[in-house]
């Protein structure tokens, strides 16, 4: 049982007690293979006798109808969107991490505010803005950073459900053909999530490796923070 | 916290607890303005219609916390912020705004949030040229809201704090500790205090009296149908002054 941490103000009102569950956070750019991962973790982790929770972005019930209206008529500014995603996360950390996290539970979350960070300040929030306003989260017990080459994230979207508007940053008018965009957007969000994974210390991932290799080295982390184990590969910078 | 005004517009807020009588007002002043043929515009708090469909939803289902209360409301300003009232105020209109972050920095942290979280929250919007604060005792503005209407709302009333069980009672109490709030305010932020307990139009005299000392010397957007034109050529959808409904929340 343990105190819980935020990264600021948290939830002055509310005492969380007897957090006795595991916060384990997957985070990395659009299409390296967060969501197979998770399913290929939970899958283990239950077998392993964990009761596992997940969640990931824009699954809270409050703004999934609002945050699906705005995309659809790309109506939202920078602010307003930081701000909509962040009333998703609250209200997932506050109704669904945290009473998981009380009754014991592995909670594994596709992705935290990290994501979000570094989206919003490259559309222009202040970075200070952003991070008092996540003030509010939880500290997680490991945040597992994948990371791949641009290039290599390209070719895995383009050979599945091909590249989004989103994902591409279209909307930052960084090229006005999609290919190019992205190239362009990701490379962006790679470097921000460089200099997060300094600052909050995320355990960096390779993630241009195939799935088995990558699950592999998830799970040498994980174990790690379980069981209090050594890793037998070494740690990546 | 909040940035100095670098717009060429002129930012006009009124703040105040339920029933302190700044609807009536800021409705009376946005009349005024027009026919004085100037550009102005009127937003409510509350009022995006982006937010509304999830706010609804929430409410109803009572599943909002201090927390996701807050950030919605201030979800709901941003969207007006961003896509309204700041482009306005850069196009050299008078924007008046019934309910302003002053009400978050109130009602939040009445409800248990962290004050400098919230006051930090609202960080992009710019100090107003006028805040208004419309002061009145408790239980006159508490006898004025349950006088006027059926039913308090569950929210509005703080019954998920859980203040107490019964909704008046709740009521009385949430509103004290938000005009505490508000009294706390008017020296961090230089609210200028106005006697709610006068006549309306003893307090109208007051309002365009400070108005007009805002206004001296500064010509803004003309606008020569008297109407708000600004709105229009901006393709904006324009709000009515408060039709006396009583506040969104």
């Amino acid at each position: 049982m343990k105190e819980p941490i935020f990264y600021g103000a948290g939830f002055p009102y509310r005492k969380f007690e007897g957090l006795s569950g595991k916060l384990i956070v997957l985070e990395g750019t659009d299409g390296v293979g967060r969501s197979t991962q998770v399913k290929l973790l939970r899958r283990w982790l239950e077998e392993e006798g964990y009761a596992v929770s997940d969640t990931g972005l824009r699954r809270s019930v409050l703004t999934q109808a609002g945050l699906d209206e705005a995309k659809k008529g790309h109506t939202l500014s920078p602010i307003t969107m930081s701000l909509f995603y962040a009333a998703d996360f609250a209200d997932r950390l506050e109704n669904q991490i945290i009473p998981a996290l009380q009754a014991g539970f592995v909670v594994l979350s596709d992705r935290y505010f990290y994501s979000t960070m570094a989206r919003d300040t490259l559309r222009g929030c202040r970075p200070e803005w952003v991070r008092n306003l996540y003030g509010i989260a939880l500290k997680p017990d490991l945040v597992l950073y994948m990371k791949a080459d641009v290039k290599e994230l390209a070719k895995r979207l383009i050979q599945g459900r091909g590249l989004n508007y989103w994902e591409a940053g279209m909307d930052l008018h960084l090229s006005n053909n999609l290919y190019d965009s992205f190239v362009k957007y990701q490379s962006c969000v790679i470097e921000e999530f460089d200099k997060l994974a300094q600052e909050y210390n995320f355990v960096t991932v390779d993630a241009n490796q195939p799935p088995d290799r990558i699950f592999e080295d998830l799970k040498e982390h994980i174990k790690m923070l379980l069981y209090n184990r050594q890793p037998k590969t070494k740690r990546p910078k | 916290m909040l940035r100095p005004n670098d717009t060429q517009g002129k930012l006009i807020i009124v703040e105040g607890i339920d029933g302190s009588g700044k609807s009536t007002q800021i409705d009376l002043l946005f009349k005024w303005l027009q026919s004085q043929g100037r550009s102005v515009y009127f937003s409510e708090w509350n009022s995006s219609e982006l937010v509304k469909s999830t706010t609804k939803a929430a409410k109803k289902a009572k599943t909002f916390t201090p927390t996701t209360f807050s950030v919605l409301a201030c979800t709901d300003f941003a969207d007006r912020w961003e896509n309204s009232i700041y482009p306005l105020l850069k196009a050299g209109v008078i924007v008046l705004a019934d309910r302003y972050a002053y009400t978050a920095f109130a009602r939040d942290v009445a409800r248990g949030v962290d004050p400098a979280w919230v006051r930090s929250m609202y960080s992009f919007a710019i100090k107003p040229d006028a805040a208004l604060f419309f002061r009145v005792p408790l239980e006159v503005a508490v006898g004025r809201i349950l006088g006027a209407r059926a039913e308090l709302k569950y929210y509005e009333a703080g019954m998920d704090i859980g203040f107490s069980d019964n909704i008046v009672e709740s009521f009385k109490i949430f509103q004290g500790k938000i005009l505490d709030e508000y009294n706390k305010m008017v020296d961090e932020f230089g609210l200028t205090v106005i006697d709610g307990t006068q006549s309306v139009q003893a307090q109208q005299k007051i309002v365009r009296s400070i108005v007009k000392k805002v206004l001296k010397g500064w010509e803004g957007l003309p606008n020569p149908d008297k109407k708000d034109i600004g709105v229009q050529n901006l393709n904006i959808t324009k709000h009515d002054a408060g039709k006396g409904k009583g506040d969104k929340k």
